[in-house]
């Protein structure tokens, strides 16, 4: 079959193609976000006719993907592990409901945060909904995986997690394809009340899930996913968890490490295998990218018997992505470095683009509080988030997805009047607008500016489910028209735009901004393809 | 035969198209390729890098362990020289000499220079000025390649292979400007290594 070179996000979408899903749904979030992207692209997806869509968040996907699983058809959600919190709620309750057609739940995890608030690992979040995790080591089984966890959700009638990390997801290599599964017909479930989780429902369904356990372990033991070399040397027993594996076998020059080595791509853990390992050998070392996730569950907490050696000991350094020097000092191995960085060598901090709308939004929001104190700007994530870094050091909180909104009214209730939230377009319809209609019902004196560049920026420019909708929104909600302000953040308007920001500031109730200038970066693109219009669609 | 290479740079200065065109002629020449890529917040003009494996058999971390590069190849002089600790003992250093400067602090060029000509391994050219005399100063990352290529293991022609296939959609000009940076850069090294 045809081999490919492709990211660990795009080998998940081919693999979900090529393994007949009818629908992909997302909210964009690094690394997850070519994965959605992918399928976008894939002319292949556009003949089968494969649904693929950006949701206005990730609670969105997720019950969208539910509705298609309920319907019996294939399909995949995909999400940043902090989107994963966005969705807790149905992703927990769709363990009780179970699936219908398979339902693969895509959590990409950011450990060293390079692009996150936290390194949550989603791995927590899989154990504590009880349902199957697929963690693959390189891109050919996150390819491979993507066929089997459908398998896996449809035999079992449970939402499979697969769980990736940024250096998964965004590293290149082969991948050869297998031939293509035709997408299930729909067929709803024989059971029509297992999608109702009323308490008396919901009890025997949990019972149901709890009963799925032993078999869910037997399972990992035998589906030849979780592999065990049998090696010599009793002194360590290694577990190495998805890409972890990777980074031990680079410390072995021939491939061929002295213990024996489990390796763990597929959860709940192979008690089976576990337990070999505990009998045969002195000591476990656990390598996991993440969390202490498989060290805490093998300790427990009085930490008696076989001696663990992880991330808990300080074998390995408790936060931070694993790289194969790490693991060597771990082994106890020669580590390895080259000169030191010289001491002229500065950092180069991400920072707006030449020409960005936000820079214009700010220096105007800058100038209309200079009358007052500082610390009075809660933000939100997006590209936006820049602008607390010098020069601009405009914003004085960045938390979740629409955290400012909230965040701001909660200051003035208590007392800290004027308080401002600045999100962005994709975060407002994201998670901001529930938040603003707290503060309509009391007519909190806040100030909400709502930076309009007509796009997620941050993740590469994907639609704006707020595109053309935000004055409709925010009136629609509630907010007083002479209120709603919209004005255009170019330097040419710098003083008008000054005097709107302080008039808004001033008046004692809610007021919205609206600062409307597209992308930078999607303007470029959109000129060199000749200038299409946007549209709403 | 194995080649662990790190591209670095600044965000939008194109080291992933290095990274595709090395990646797409190592898959021709039926080399085994890992190329770990930078996405995300740091591409708003933060300091990027990209690890880039070949080898004739699996390969096994997307990491390049420090201390194992084989070389560096830069298109910002400041950048080569934040990935040392990865360069192994007489490992190259390959990096453009015009500096991007989109931050206050940026230390005085000649002071980066001097450091980056501490090594006896490398080549320092103007890559900017080189495009820019060719006509096409968009192509500053492909003379920085052709000046790296004598020490990637993979046939040149398979590199000039890969230019038509990556930029063939943007038509024969654009190739040719891209063949022709490739060309000077190798030249370069070739007078000078």
């Amino acid at each position: 079959m045809q081999k490919l070179i492709l990211l660990g996000d795009e080998a998940i979408a081919q693999g979900a193609i090529d393994a007949g899903i009818s629908g992909i749904y997302a909210y964009p979030g690094t690394p997850s976000t070519e994965i959605t992207e992918y399928v976008h692209a894939s002319k292949e997806a556009r003949k089968k006719n494969i649904k693929a869509s950006w949701a206005a968040n990730e609670k969105t996907a997720m019950e969208q993907a539910l509705g298609m699983s309920y319907a019996g058809k294939r399909t995949m959600v995909c999400m940043k592990h902090v989107g994963l919190n966005v969705a807790a709620d149905p992703f927990m309750n769709s363990a009780v409901t179970g699936a219908n057609g398979g339902l693969i739940v895509v959590a990409a995890d950011d450990p060293s945060m390079h692009s996150s608030q936290n390194e949550q690992d989603s791995r927590f979040y899989g154990k504590f909904a009880m349902i199957p995790i697929l963690e693959p080591s390189n891109q050919q089984e996150a390819y491979d995986m993507v066929h089997y966890g459908f398998e896996l959700s449809e035999k079992f009638r449970l939402p499979v997690m697969m769980r990736i990390t940024t250096r998964l997801a965004h590293s290149r290599s082969g991948v050869t394809r297998v031939p293509s599964r035709e997408q299930n017909e729909i067929s709803l479930p024989s059971n029509l009340r297992q999608f109702v989780l009323l308490p008396a429902i919901a009890r025997k369904q949990y019972k149901d899930l709890l009963k799925q356990q032993n078999p869910l372990a037997t399972e990992s033991e035998m589906s030849g996913n979780n592999i065990y070399l049998d090696n010599s040397d009793h002194k360590m027993g290694i577990i190495a968890c998805g890409i972890a594996y990777n980074y031990l076998m680079e410390n072995y020059e021939d491939r061929h490490v002295p213990y024996p080595v489990l390796k763990l791509t597929q959860y709940p853990l192979p008690r089976k295998q576990i337990e070999k390992m505990a009998s045969e050998c002195n000591e476990i070392l656990v390598l996991e990218d993440g969390m202490p996730v498989v060290e805490e569950m093998l300790k427990g907490f009085l930490a008696q018997g076989i001696k663990i050696k992880g991330r808990l000991d300080g074998s390995i350094p408790r936060d931070g992505e694993l790289n194969p020097n790490i693991v060597a000092v771990a082994l106890g191995l020669s580590d390895s470095r080259g000169k030191n960085i010289p001491e002229i060598v500065v950092g180069r901090p991400p920072s707006l683009c030449r020409g960005c709308s936000h820079y214009d939004s700010y220096t105007a929001l800058n100038e209309a509080l200079e009358a007052y104190s500082k610390g009075r700007v809660f933000s939100d994530i997006g590209c936006y988030t820049l602008g607390a870094l010098a020069p601009l050091e405009a914003i004085n909180s960045c938390v979740d997805m629409g955290a400012s909104i909230p965040m701001a009214k909660g200051a003035a209730d208590a007392g800290l009047v004027p308080a401002i939230a600045v999100i962005g377009d994709s975060t407002f319809t994201h998670s901001g607008m529930t938040g603003l209609l707290d503060a309509i019902i009391e007519n909190t004196p806040i100030t909400v500016v709502i930076l309009d560049n007509s796009t997620t920026g941050m993740t590469g420019g994907q639609p704006s489910a707020a595109y053309g909708r935000i004055p409709a929104i925010c009136k629609g909600l509630g907010v007083a028209e002479e209120h709603i302000r919209i004005l255009k953040p170019l330097k040419k308007y710098h003083a008008e735009n000054v005097a709107i920001f302080k008039e808004e500031i001033e008046y004692q109730g809610i007021s919205v901004i609206i600062p409307t200038r597209e992308c930078i970066q999607t303007l470029g693109k959109r000129v060199k393809a000749g200038f299409k219009a946007k549209s709403i669609e | 035969m194995k080649n662990d290479i790190i591209l670095a740079g600044v965000g939008g200065q194109g080291i992933l198209s290095i990274a595709t065109i090395i990646g797409s002629a190592a898959v021709k020449a039926d080399l085994f390729v890992k190329q770990a890529e930078v996405h995300g917040m740091s591409q708003r003009g933060g300091d990027v890098q990209s690890h880039l494996r070949l080898s004739n058999r699996e390969i096994a971390s997307d990491l390049i362990p420090f201390g194992k590069a084989d070389m560096i190849i830069a298109v910002e002089p400041m950048e080569s020289l934040r990935y040392l600790p990865m360069l192994k003992p007489g490992g190259w250093l390959i990096s453009n000499i015009n500096p991007f400067i989109n931050i206050p602090n940026y230390p005085p060029i000649e002071t980066v220079i001097a450091e980056i000509e501490k090594f006896d391994c490398h080549i320092a050219l103007d890559a900017d000025k080189i495009a820019t005399e060719l006509g096409s100063p968009r192509s500053a990352n492909m003379v920085i390649l052709g000046a790296a290529s004598p020490f990637i293991d993979i046939p040149y022609s398979e590199l000039q292979d890969a230019i038509r296939a990556v930029f063939g959609r943007k038509g024969e000009e654009v190739v040719n400007m891209n063949l022709a940076a490739l060309e000077k850069g190798r030249e370069f090294t070739e007078l000078n290594k």
